[in-house]
This record gives C-alpha cells, structure tokens and sequence, in this order.
C-alpha cells in the first residue's frame, strides 16, 4: 500500500512519536485526576502565592469559588487582568497581596470590590504590587525558565517603577544599554482552565493562550481545570500542550470558565459581566452573593 | 442639529488617521471601534494587533474585551501574551498605538492609575495593562478620549504611561524609540504637539463646536493654532459603515465600553 504524507502528515507523525515516547518514559509521574474540591485542598494553602491565568479566554472562574468555599486566607493573588474572579476573592477577604497590571472588569468598568479593598482597606487591607503587562508576561517567562529576572524595555519614564520593588535599571554588558529588569514570578501554585485532558493528565488549551504555560512552568505546583476528559488528545492548530509530567492535578470542571468563554465549547456570557457590576458595587448585595457561592 | 452625534464624529476622525498605515496596536474601547472602522473604511488591509496575541484580527463586531474569541479565530495569526510584547511591540515594528486615558496632560502623558495618593488614592484606576511599552515602542501613537476638564488635566498624579515626558528631548534622552503622542483626538477636536514645546495645541475643532466650548473643557490654558481646521464632516459612507459596527455589536448582546 502507498502512503502519501504531506509535510503536515509528518509534523503530526513526530509528534506523535515523540508523544508516544515520553508517555512511556514518564508515566508514573503523570498528573494526579482530582475533584475540584480535592485539587483545592490539596494545592492551594493559607498564605500562598497563587497565580489563576487566563487572559479574557479560560479564566478558572469556578477554581476561583472553590478557593472561596474552602475559606482560603492571607493568599498573595497573581493575575495579569484580575477581572470578576479575583473581585470576588478579594471580596470574600482571601487575599493579603495583589500582584497585577491591570484591574477592571473588561467591557464593563470598575472592579468595585478591588477598589473598596484598594481605596478603603475592605473587607481587609491588600497591598498592591503593580505592572504593565509587558512586564508581567517577562516575569512569568523568567520564573519558566528558571532565571532570576527578565530583560525588557518597558516602564521607562513612568511613576510604575517608584512604587514597585521588582522593577530595577539594568545595564546591558554588551552595549552598556540601560534596559529594564523585572524579578521573576515563582508562584507557590498555578491554577489555570483548559479544554481538554487526557487522562494521564497530558492538558492541551488553544485559541488565545495568554500565559498560562509560563505560569504553570514558573510555579511550584499546578491545578488545571478541563472542559473534557478524553481518552487521546487530537492536535489542534495553534495548541498549547502541557505534558502531564509538568502538571500536578488535573479536575474535570464543565463549563469551569464560566462567565469567560472557553473556545469551542460556550461563548462568553456577557450579561453576567454586566450583572456583575451592581452585585459587586454594594457591600451588602455582594454579602448575598458570598452567601449563596459559600452554600453551594 | 447634525446628523452625526460627537462620539461618531470623533471616531470617525480617529479612524481617518490610520490612513496609510500597516498595523496597529488597539487598546480596547474608543480606539478598538475606531480601528476596526478604519478597516471598512479608508485602510481596508490595516493589520490590528490586540495585547491577547492576535495579530490581523478581522472581527466582525466590535470586541467587548481584548481577547474576545473573535480576534483569535479571524487573526492571521495568534501568539502567546510574551510573544506579543517581546517580538511584535518592543523592536518598534508597529506603525501605530491607538490608546484611550483616564487623565492625558498638556504633554500627552497618559494616566490610568490612581486618581490622588498612589497608597491610600481617591480613585483606584485599572491600571497600566498594555499601554506604557504601547506608548514607548509604537513608531507613534494617538490617543482618544472625550473632551473633559477632569480628563485633560494640566499636570498628572501619576504618569502611566508617557508621551512627550517634561517636553521636548525628553523622550530621546530615555531612549524611546517612538515618536510619541502625534495626535490626540477627542469629541470636540483634535490637538497635536507643537513642535517646538511638545505642548498639544488645538489643530482642528469639529463641525459646529465653539473655540470658548474646546477651552472650557481643557485643563489648561489651550493654545489654538493659526492655521486652524475645521474637521471635515463624516460622510454618508463612514457613518454607515460605523453604525452598521455598533449596531451589530449591540444586538450580538453586549455593550461596548
């Protein structure tokens, strides 16, 4: 029998070959299959720094509740865009630090519970530690590649750096440049959602894949959560894959993205973007909320 | 009364100014809709980069975040948020950044942080997000915002994001590659930097607005060029083309900051 393979035949053969291998090579060390809860309590502790990434697609929303359920505190918080999950962290008064570039709730406004917590210490004081994107993405690239700080040209000019102590001036030993250092970011735990696992714990994300691979390589311990448990990971174009050996547990969570969206499986629910902000405004009316979440 | 309403003047202006160009770094909101009209308008094959990673996005209504998954499947291509920072804004390869402000001063330096004390503020802003290294590495940048006296203020709290820093060579002496701020646009005008002081000075007032209107809703002492312009009205074309954007994004179900 004759075979024709065309060039995207034999990238899929080497890729799987090379999958094959490693499966064979590493399966005892393969990601742990968790409840959410489980994953929760396992991974994620009073006084961690804990990153949830997703940059507007696959926001670990529901992780998020889980942390809130368990009644974590004093959590040092991680996210590029802390939008609606980590306004209700730090409203259920989980958090003791924030480490961030951008707060707001996309499309909508203000995060309401971020800036009581800012502007008037509620429901707890939370120190702020602030970037650019553009410095956040170098910190996590530099806690994956296991250096102590990433090299960029970013903040020059700006009042960012007075206020923060993991930017510095660094002079190129090459040029005599003088560039930008931002200190890289080693979380205690990632958490991060994406379509599919397989089930030796192989996870596979695409669409808009943000950060999440760097946090889950910077950080010290994983939870990924998953639209879809499947028995094989078909490629998919522009994939991300996270080999099961660099993932600590996996969760099976339907629609554990939601109100963002999750490429393939639901769109984003705008209307809970936009109900946020009456709910998160008021004090009381996000008491009620917290009340129902912590009852679930 | 005009057939057009100050927003749509505004981005409509704003639209007109990626004439020409190739690409351009969208923040979201005013620019975003502005950028994708230029799409329908006069700069059909602009190539729209957004923070998330797609590059060339060619979506279809307008975005309610910049990472809508819209962007990434219309895009030419997509790449990881490092990737976006590190290969495609930091070498200056990008024609031009479109930003909103919070607060934008007499030298087109950008606030989107804090409104008072940065440890105990009055207004706690979102943040940086994208734009410093957008405004530091862009080949120039233009940014839009509706013409306010709390929004064009005369001097920052906290500067964000820079423009033209202290004034002239500022930007040169800490190596910025960019050119800067070369336009702000607003809902009354547009005003550029003057070349000698990089001071923003009103160079064009829209259809039907008043000078004494443009210097109320400045933050300060504005000056008004001799050779000033008045903004050509938006015609039945671009009016079209934007309504047709807005009105599809609004049925789709989502407002659009």
């Amino acid at each position: 029998m004759l075979v024709i393979i065309d060039a995207h035949g034999v990238w899929f053969l080497g890729w799987l070959l090379n999958y094959c291998s490693y499966s064979a090579q590493t399966g005892s060390r393969m990601a742990e299959l968790v409840s959410l809860a489980e994953g929760v309590a396992e991974l994620v502790h009073d006084g961690d720094a804990v990153a949830l990434e997703g940059f507007t697609h696959l926001i670990p929303v529901a992780a998020g509740q889980e942390i809130i359920r368990q009644g974590r505190r004093d959590l040092t918080l991680i996210r590029m865009t802390p939008d609606i999950v980590y306004d209700q962290l730090i409203g259920a008064g989980c958090a003791a630090r924030l480490v961030f570039s951008w707060g707001g709730n996309p499309g909508v406004g203000s995060l309401h519970r971020f800036r009581d917590a800012v502007e008037n210490a509620w429901p707890r004081p939370i120190e702020i530690e602030e970037h650019s994107h553009a410095g956040m993405a170098n910190r996590y690239v530099a806690g994956a590649s296991g250096l102590p700080f990433a090299v960029l040209r970013g903040y020059v000019g700006t009042d960012i750096a007075k206020h923060t102590k993991t930017i510095a001036t660094i002079t190129c030993p090459f040029t005599g440049e003088a560039l930008t250092a931002v200190a890289a970011l080693n979380p205690d735990v990632a958490v991060i959602h994406a379509q599919r696992a397989d089930r030796r714990g192989n996870v596979q994300l695409w669409g808009i894949t943000g950060v999440q691979k760097e946090a889950v390589l910077a950080a010290s311990r994983s939870l990924v959560t998953v639209e879809e448990l499947v028995d094989e990971l078909e490629p998919q174009p522009g994939a991300v894959v996270l080999p099961g050996w660099v993932v600590t547990a996996v969760a099976h969570v339907p629609r554990g993205a939601h109100p963002s969206y999750a490429q393939g499986y639901y769109d984003r629910d705008n209307d809970y973007y936009q109900s946020w902000d009456p709910i998160s405004r008021d004090r009381e009316t996000f008491g009620r909320w917290l009340d129902e979440v912590t009852a679930a | 009364m005009s057939a057009w309403t100050a927003d749509e003047m505004m981005t409509v202006t704003a639209a007109r100014s990626l004439a020409g160009r190739a690409s351009c770094f969208v923040g979201i909101g005013l620019p975003s809709t502005a950028a994708n009209l230029a799409r329908r308008t006069c700069s059909p094959d602009l190539a729209l980069i957004y923070e998330s990673g797609a590059i060339g996005a060619k979506p279809t209504t307008l975005p309610l975040s910049i990472g809508d998954g819209e962007l990434g499947e219309t895009a030419d291509a997509v790449v990881s948020v490092p990737e976006i920072f590190n290969y495609w804004l930091q070498p200056g390869r990008v024609d031009v950044g479109f930003l909103g402000a919070a607060q934008v001063d007499r030298r087109g330096n950008i606030n989107t942080t804090v409104i008072g004390d940065y440890r105990s503020p009055a207004v706690r802003l979102p943040g940086a997000g994208g734009a410093p290294e957008i405004a530091a590495s862009c080949r120039e940048t233009v940014v839009v915002v509706r013409h306010r006296p709390r929004t064009l203020v005369d001097r920052l709290e906290f500067v964000t994001s820079l423009g033209f820093g202290d004034g002239p060579g500022h930007r040169a002496a800490l190596g910025l590659r960019g050119r800067g701020p070369i336009r702000l646009i607003t809902d009354l005008g547009v005003l550029e930097p003057d070349p000698e002081t990089c001071e923003l000075t009103l160079t064009s007032i829209h259809p039907g607005v008043a000078v004494d209107a443009v210097r109320a809703a400045t933050g300060w002492p504005l000056t008004v060029r001799a050779d000033l312009r008045v903004t050509e009205e938006p015609t039945a074309a671009e009016l079209t083309a934007l309504r047709s954007l807005t009105t599809r994004s609004s049925t789709r179900g989502g407002g659009v900051a």
